[in-house]
């Protein structure tokens, strides 16, 4: 078996619309998955029908083979990390930790306990209560918390939107690190795509209650299957038929020949985003194209006449 | 600060202190006080037959408050988690007060007399022979105190009940704990402020209590209320009402300190 977790044709639907619609999926063993997609997608409806919290209208859910549709949350081998980590404020760091191996009346505590705290550098933090707590600091426990319990499969739900921006990158190569030590089926749920693309050996992105595809962070960013997964991971530029990512779209003040494609256009205006400008040249029949440019070789003014061009190469070709 | 404290004052303080001023004062002979000052009324308060009054007026409030928790949580609970009706849920347990207690303490009395409805019906049903006792005991006057102040107990823990965050309960779920473990081991220790209110509120209620003993007691078990209610009509003796008064203050304060110490200590 080298998938933990499978979705066949697993619906949501409510009276008056499908939260999710005929999605089947597999969760390599050991892989960090992650569904994305825009609020209202489906992507937590999804992740809370496997943590047990909502029932599927149709459809089956297995883990490691088994049918757990019908089991309880409380009798499923999978463990959530909470959007905003769902801490219990009457409980210690310790407590909050010890919370799930006293449900499995574990004779030892300490010691998968001191272990997790050590693994998520807590050590010495253990007495505190929540509200004493830093926001990473409740993201360790809530981690700590699911993890000494070892879980099948671990769910996190936008780990790393209750975070400071700052701490999010951060904390997203922890995450990363700590995923590939202990050796868990991560599988998150998040809206954005960048850390989606960083974090993920697959992603998963879905629209309007349905998966639109699935495959590597590489995949899914340069062939992406749909018009919809194109534009959610990144800018495209739409020239006629074919897309083309701002870091592979050029501008140049003569027209380019042989393997690259080229149009004329003209420059309307230049965003600095400190490591690039994204320059946007408008092409004829209105048509925007935007181009990542160096900051050194920016020295565009708006309303210069210049040529977009591009490798055919890089172009993104819908199926 | 100035207008609180004057009205503090004069709603609080004045009339404590009047009160005060009473109790130290010897009886008119047709009520109200007079000189000389003495405190022969607080050593009266010694006697075993005032001492058992209030030995007994403590332990009853003491069980309508616990059947208040043990009745009011789950109420409480059930009105939290019912959606859409919690409006109409709350408004049922509201409703009562918009009558006379008065009137409802009497209702009572039709429904726990020997030819009342519960003893007519179990007579008709052939269960029982010679009516059941109901009226004019211990029993009628927990069961009217239960009734009277139940809702001083749900309406607090009701309210903590509400913030819960609903993810509390799925994490608990998840963390593999079932729905009876999740209720003592989460909700219960989470509501424990809103409890702690309403035993607070529904105990010293009912240690002031005075109708209730008075019309479903018969009575012959009065509480520390009767006696200064007593005092002050038929006795005619206000300066021992007014002692008797500020003895029932000072056990509720001496009660209440515990619980305002946790809640200073952040303990709740």
């Amino acid at each position: 078996m080298d998938h933990v977790l499978e979705l066949r044709k697993v619906s949501k639907r409510y009276p008056n619309h499908v939260a999710v619609d005929d999605v089947s999926l597999r969760v390599p063993k050991g892989a960090l998955f992650s569904l994305v997609g825009p609020s209202g997608c489906g992507k937590t409806t999804t992740l809370r029908m496997i943590a047990g919290f909502d029932q599927p209208t149709s459809g089956e859910l297995l883990l490691n083979g088994q049918r757990i549709e019908h089991l309880r949350p409380y009798e499923r081998n999978v463990s959530t990390v909470f959007q905003n980590y769902a801490l219990f404020p009457h409980l210690s760091a310790r407590e909050n930790i010890e919370f799930g191996l006293r449900r499995r009346g574990l004779a030892d505590l300490n010691e998968p306990v001191n272990k997790v705290l050590d693994l998520l550098q807590l050590a010495g933090k253990e007495s505190r209560y929540p509200s004493q707590m830093s926001g990473g600091e409740k993201q360790r426990v809530a981690l700590a918390r699911s993890l000494v319990l070892e879980p099948e499969l671990l769910l996190l739900d936008e780990p790393l939107s209750a975070l400071d921006p700052q701490l999010r990158k951060k904390v997203r190569v922890e995450l990363k690190s700590l995923q590939r030590s202990v050796g868990i089926t991560f599988l998150m749920v998040t809206h954005d795509q960048e850390e989606a693309l960083s974090l993920s050996d697959q992603i998963a992105v879905m629209n309007k209650g349905k998966v639109e595809q699935v495959g590597t962070p590489q995949e899914i960013y340069h062939k992406p299957a749909t018009r919809f997964v194109a534009g959610f991971l990144g800018h495209v530029n739409w020239i006629d038929d074919a897309g083309v990512r701002p870091e592979s779209t050029f501008i140049a003040t003569e027209p380019k020949n042989g393997i690259a494609r080229s149009r004329p256009a003209v420059i309307r205006h230049a965003m600095f985003y400190g490591n690039c400008f994204h320059v946007e040249a408008e092409l004829s029949g209105g048509i925007k194209a935007v181009s990542e440019v160096p900051p050194d070789e920016h020295r565009y003014t708006p309303g210069q006449q210049v040529h977009v061009w591009w490798h055919i190469d890089d172009e993104i070709r819908l199926p | 600060m100035a207008p609180a404290a004057t009205l503090l004052a004069i709603l609080f303080l004045i009339p404590i202190a009047i009160v005060a001023a009473y109790s130290l004062l010897s009886r008119g002979p047709y009520g109200g006080v007079m000189p000389p000052w003495n405190v022969e009324n607080y050593m009266r308060l010694a006697d075993p037959l005032y001492l058992s009054i209030l030995w007994r007026t403590i332990l009853y409030s003491f069980l309508a408050t616990a059947v208040c928790l043990l009745a009011g949580f789950p109420l409480a609970w059930f009105i939290s988690r019912s959606g859409t009706r919690k409006g109409l849920f709350l408004a049922l347990v509201i409703v009562p007060f918009w009558t006379s207690f008065l009137v409802r303490t009497y209702a009572w009395m039709f429904l726990l007399r020997d030819t009342g409805l519960i003893n007519s019906t179990l007579q008709w049903l052939g269960l029982i022979h010679d009516p059941l006792p109901l009226l004019y005991n211990p029993f009628a006057v927990i069961v009217g105190l239960v009734y009277g102040y139940l809702p001083f107990m749900i309406l607090p823990i009701y309210s903590t009940l509400e913030k819960l965050d609903p993810a509390l309960l799925e994490a608990s779920a998840d963390l593999g704990a079932r729905p009876m473990t999740t209720m003592f081991q989460v909700v219960i220790p989470l509501a424990k402020p809103g409890m702690l209110a309403g035993g607070v509120l529904v105990f010293i209620s009912c240690l002031g209590a005075y109708l209730t003993p008075d019309l479903l007691g018969g009575g012959k078990t009065i509480m520390i209320g009767n006696l200064v209610q007593n005092q002050f009509t038929a006795a005619r003796d206000w300066p021992f009402g007014a002692a008797l008064s500020l003895l029932l203050m000072a056990v509720v304060m001496a009660m209440l300190m515990p619980v305002l110490r946790r809640e200073k200590d952040g303990l709740l």
